[in-house]
């Protein structure tokens, strides 16, 4: 980074521009790995004419025969300068919470896993050794032994394969993908893992050594926030991915308990409206519907008593008194809205989050119906809802193709009778906040005034996504995250 | 019936008898020192006790075996659960500065719950169980048991009784103990098979190829299954359960309307469920045969494992920092003791059997006289008293579980050794060697004594116990 710096004006200049590219390729890796399987061809193509778009690297390839093909853009080298200038910043940006933290590693794991698969067969084994990953290389009569173990533990591998193909034994902790997904044969503590899955474990030690060194930043960044060149480009760059923080406390107090339930029909989510029916039910909701459900009624505007009286008062109708909701409940929401343990103000769940982590089991009602559901209950749901039968083919096609954002934005669009819904949606609360807004809002208009405060460039199409105090530093870079979310509707 | 002996409202009265002459201390400090390999293992361990009236106080740590005898008999907690060790003493987590105060490793943990079953257990509901039921728990221990000892390589699993509803699992082998996060979710995710929540029907898919893992789980589970499941549990035999398991045949085979249709019409008139289930595994074996379709064909063996196959609670095996009831704690709501389960005579296991704090407070046979004998005890201190404690649970019913305990402990101890003589390079023990017995053989001992030099004595119980570093 420091070699890069040719006089502070204009460098700033140079890294704020390339950061940003940095954050939009890694949003792009996002929205990909939610609309498509990591390792279909089409995910590597849609990859790959991205990359191209943005200017970043995405071959490894001798830099001087590319050069030389192509003159007139930008060398490999140059490319590649950038696309590190950027790493760098970003591992700054993103070093500064767990949850950026995690947030950062896995798109790099992605970006990193695409690429590698991109190398031809011997740059790969040359990476290996470059990093010092060497494996115990199976016998043959081991692989004999083992024959039908091995064929059976992962689809790369058949019968007349077994014998030519190399498989190495890694310690399982070197290889967790495949072990999670049970790819790969397990035995004694041993992962078998043929020469084509190699990857995993390259990708395992990158984890490692990008997660060290993003804690290794996180301790140096008292010196560099001190630096205000630097300071407000991190800000804004960390937060970019979160998007808008639907717990900032202007819709407080807007709604009464009364109105949950017909708001429930017409402007939840299918996720909080099947919450908050279990909820209504069962008069019991398990951990993971109490975090999911509790932290979006925060964001559409609960205060903590109201939702202390709204939970209290469903959970005595079952099997839970008073006395044992306040004994061990209340602490749980209190604990929510940032009065308990940490303290931390919990943001509500965003359609990532409900989609890609800690997926419902047994008596679990949260997640993301689109997602968590069999096929034929969420049809026959839809159709208690009277939706038509043509708009549930097309969101059943949605589901099919795993896309579950959109398939809720067509839910979203059927429901309130509109062809084009003019946003790209992310959030349950942002659902809400459109829906409302199409509604004519009752009595909770102030949202609509919120947005048309922003001025004229700002059209409410990419509105919702844009957090209103960030906008005076970086004009530029919001419309930048606005075009980000174009990666999602034009597939 | 042992149950009806034991009433909640006795437990504060019988507390103090417990952790005065009962609960085995000095095993349960040799369990969590783990021969003392890295410093303040035990020391800086989290314990958490759940007082009268559900009050948790967390962060509780002990110095020494006494400390923490004295701590539970002062407290008499209702329940005790066990954390993480920590970068600092817990008790004093306040005081170091935030962010260093951090969870560094535990023991890789199971919790299996039978409420999570209750959709496919039609003798009980929530927390009730019964002998029917209870085969599941001995089905996932099996399943578990051997997948974490012949996939990963784990040899220290101490599996328990939770003493309500379920079963835990302790996987105590050091490398067990230094998973990461990443590596504990990694596992409970190859273990894990039935996914989905309330909005799923169809829990369980197989693709092709079958990895090893599920054949050798399907053969526990074929094992079990037939009995269990479609005699005990009348699998197939109101129209109720029938339309629950032909739900679970996917509807994109070939046929599948036709199948479903000839198996309704054959159990018109066929009543037996056993010829039921079999006419229905004929239709599986002739999918098998016709469908083109991959991974349809299964459908039999996904149902037994939608049934039969254990069910982890993810969430409790991921964190290195989450708590778990501890062995020898007494469920409050049943009095029954949280002991470990004895694998060799599994099916034999009856958790009704698992002795009550009421039962084995009794067999002490007059508490009374007893526990002024006890004072007097005190008041001489020292090693008597210690050998009282002995003697004391010796005349329970917890004897034979503090047996087990102790059968483990020592396997442990073992292993060790062997560990430590294979660092010191003196030997080259491949893991599944027998452990070295130096203390079985006197000429080898004195052979070992020359080449190394004595650093440390650990625990009495661990035989010769020494701590080598090569000259």
């Amino acid at each position: 980074m420091a070699s890069a710096r040719r006089g502070s004006e204009q460098c700033d200049g140079e890294e704020r521009g390339q950061a940003r590219r940095g954050v939009n390729m890694l949003k792009m890796v996002e929205n990909l790995g939610v609309s498509y399987v990591k390792t279909t061809e089409q995910y590597r193509k849609k990859l790959h004419s991205e990359f191209s778009g943005l200017g970043f690297p995405h071959k490894e390839e001798a830099d001087d025969s590319n050069s030389s093909k192509n003159q007139a853009g930008p060398t490999e080298y140059e490319k590649r300068r950038k696309d590190h200038i950027s790493h760098f910043i970003l591992r700054l940006a993103y070093c500064q919470t767990e949850d950026l933290r995690r947030w950062f590693i896995q798109q790099e794991m992605d970006l990193f896993r695409y690429r590698f698969s991109e190398l031809p067969s011997k740059y790969k084994t040359d990476f290996l050794h470059k990093n010092n990953l060497k494996y115990d290389t199976m016998s043959v009569e081991e692989k004999n032994h083992l024959k039908d173990q091995l064929i059976n533990s992962s689809y790369s591998v058949s019968g007349s394969t077994v014998a030519e193909q190399d498989f190495y034994k890694v310690p399982f902790q070197d290889a967790l993908d495949l072990v999670r997904t049970r790819k790969v044969y397990l035995k004694a503590g041993y992962a078998y893992i043929p020469h084509q899955d190699i990857v995993a474990i390259v990708l395992n030690d990158f984890r490692t050594r990008l997660s060290k060194a993003l804690a290794l930043t996180a301790r140096s960044l008292p010196a560099v926030q001190s630096d205000e060149r630097l300071q407000p480009l991190l800000n804004h760059l960390s937060h970019a991915y979160v998007g808008q923080d639907y717990s900032i406390q202007k819709n407080i107090g807007k709604v009464s308990l009364e109105q949950i339930d017909p708001l429930s029909a017409k402007s939840f989510p299918l996720c909080m409206r099947q919450l908050h029916k279990a909820l209504r039910e069962n008069h019991h909701l398990r951990h993971g519907g109490r975090m999911q459900y509790g932290l979006f009624l925060k964001g559409i505007g609960l205060t903590l008593d109201q939702a202390m009286q709204f939970w209290r008062s469903e959970f005595v109708k079952g099997k839970v008194d008073a006395d044992k909701f306040d004994k061990a409940y209340a602490y749980s929401i209190r604990h929510m809205f940032g009065k308990e343990g940490k303290r931390t103000d919990y943001t509500p769940y965003s359609c990532m989050k409900v989609i890609l982590s800690n997926p419902p089991s047994q008596g679990d009602f949260h997640g993301c119906p689109f997602r968590h559901s069999d096929p034929e209950l969420l049809k026959q749901k839809l159709q208690s809802y009277k939706l038509s039968p043509g708009g549930i083919m097309q969101i059943l096609d949605l589901v099919k193709g795993m896309h579950y954002q959109l398939a809720c934005q067509k839910y979203f669009e059927l429901t309130h009778n509109i062809d084009d819904a003019g946003f790209s949606l992310n959030h349950p609360n942002q659902y809400f906040m459109e829906s409302q807004k199409l509604l004519g809002g009752g009595k909770e208009v102030k949202k609509e005034v919120e947005v048309s405060q922003r001025g004229p460039e700002n059209t409410p199409s990419n509105g919702p996504d844009v957090p209103s105090t960030r906008q005076k530093s970086s004009t530029q870079a919001v419309d930048d995250m606005g075009d980000l979310d174009s990666y999602f509707i034009d597939e | 019936m042992l149950t009806s002996d034991y009433d909640p409202a006795c437990l504060p009265d019988l507390l103090p008898l417990y952790y005065r002459r009962l609960f085995p201390y000095s095993q349960y400090f040799r369990w969590l020192s783990y021969g003392g390999a890295s410093k303040n293992y035990f020391q800086n361990r989290e314990f958490s006790f759940t007082l009268k009236d559900d009050i948790y106080v967390r962060y509780q740590s002990f110095s020494t075996q006494s400390e923490l005898e004295k701590e539970m008999q002062k407290m008499n907690p209702y329940k005790i659960d066990i954390g993480a060790v920590y970068s600092h003493r817990p008790s004093q987590h306040n005081t170091v500065k935030s962010g260093t105060f951090q969870a560094l490793e535990k023991e890789l943990v199971f919790d299996i719950d039978m409420t999570d079953y209750d959709d496919v257990r039609s003798c009980c509901s929530a927390a009730d169980i019964c002998s029917k039921c209870w085969t599941l728990m001995t089905i996932a221990i099996r399943i578990l048991d051997r997948a974490l000892r012949d996939d990963f390589g784990f040899q220290h699993l101490l599996w328990v009784y939770s003493g309500r509803r379920g079963v835990h699992c302790w996987v105590c082998d050091e490398a067990a103990r230094k998973l990461s996060v990443a590596a504990r979710s990694a596992v409970a995710e190859y273990l894990s098979l039935v996914k989905g929540g309330e909005e799923t029907v169809k829990k369980v898919v197989l693709s092709d190829p079958i990895h090893p893992f599920i054949s050798q789980s399907l053969i526990v589970v074929e094992h079990y299954f037939p009995q269990y499941a479609v005699v005990e549990q009348d699998l197939l035999s109101s129209k109720a359960s029938v339309d629950k398991v032909l739900s679970l045949v996917p509807d994109d085979i070939l046929h599948y309307k036709i199948s479903v249709k000839e198996l309704l019409n054959i159990y018109q008139t066929e009543k037996n469920p056993m010829k039921r289930w079999e006419q229905l595994c004929r239709y599986a074996v002739q999918q098998k045969r016709t469908s083109s379709k991959k991974g349809a064909q299964y459908f039999d063996k996904e149902i037994m494992l939608q049934y039969c196959y254990p069910r982890l609670d993810v969430n409790v095996s991921k964190g290195v920092n989450h708590l778990l009831k501890s062995p020898f704690s007494v469920h409050p709501k049943t009095g029954r003791i949280s002991v470990p389960i004895d694998l060799k005579n599994l099916d034999k296991f009856d958790p009704f059997e698992v002795p009550t704090i009421s039962l084995i407070c009794e067999e002490l046979d007059k508490p009374l006289t007893a526990e002024e004998e006890d004072v007097k005890d005190k008041e001489s201190e020292t090693e008597s008293g210690e050998r009282r404690k002995i003697r004391d649970y010796k005349h329970t019913s917890l004897a034979k579980y503090v047996k087990l305990f102790d059968h483990f402990l020592d396997a442990m101890a073992r292993s060790r050794k062997g560990e430590m003589l294979k660092k010191s390079g003196l030997f080259s023990l491949d893991k599944h060697d027998p452990p070295i017995h130096i203390d079985d053989d006197p000429a080898k001992c004195v052979n070992l004594l020359s080449h190394v030099s004595l650093s440390h004595y650990r625990h009495k119980d661990d035989a010769v116990f020494i701590r080598f570093s090569l000259d």
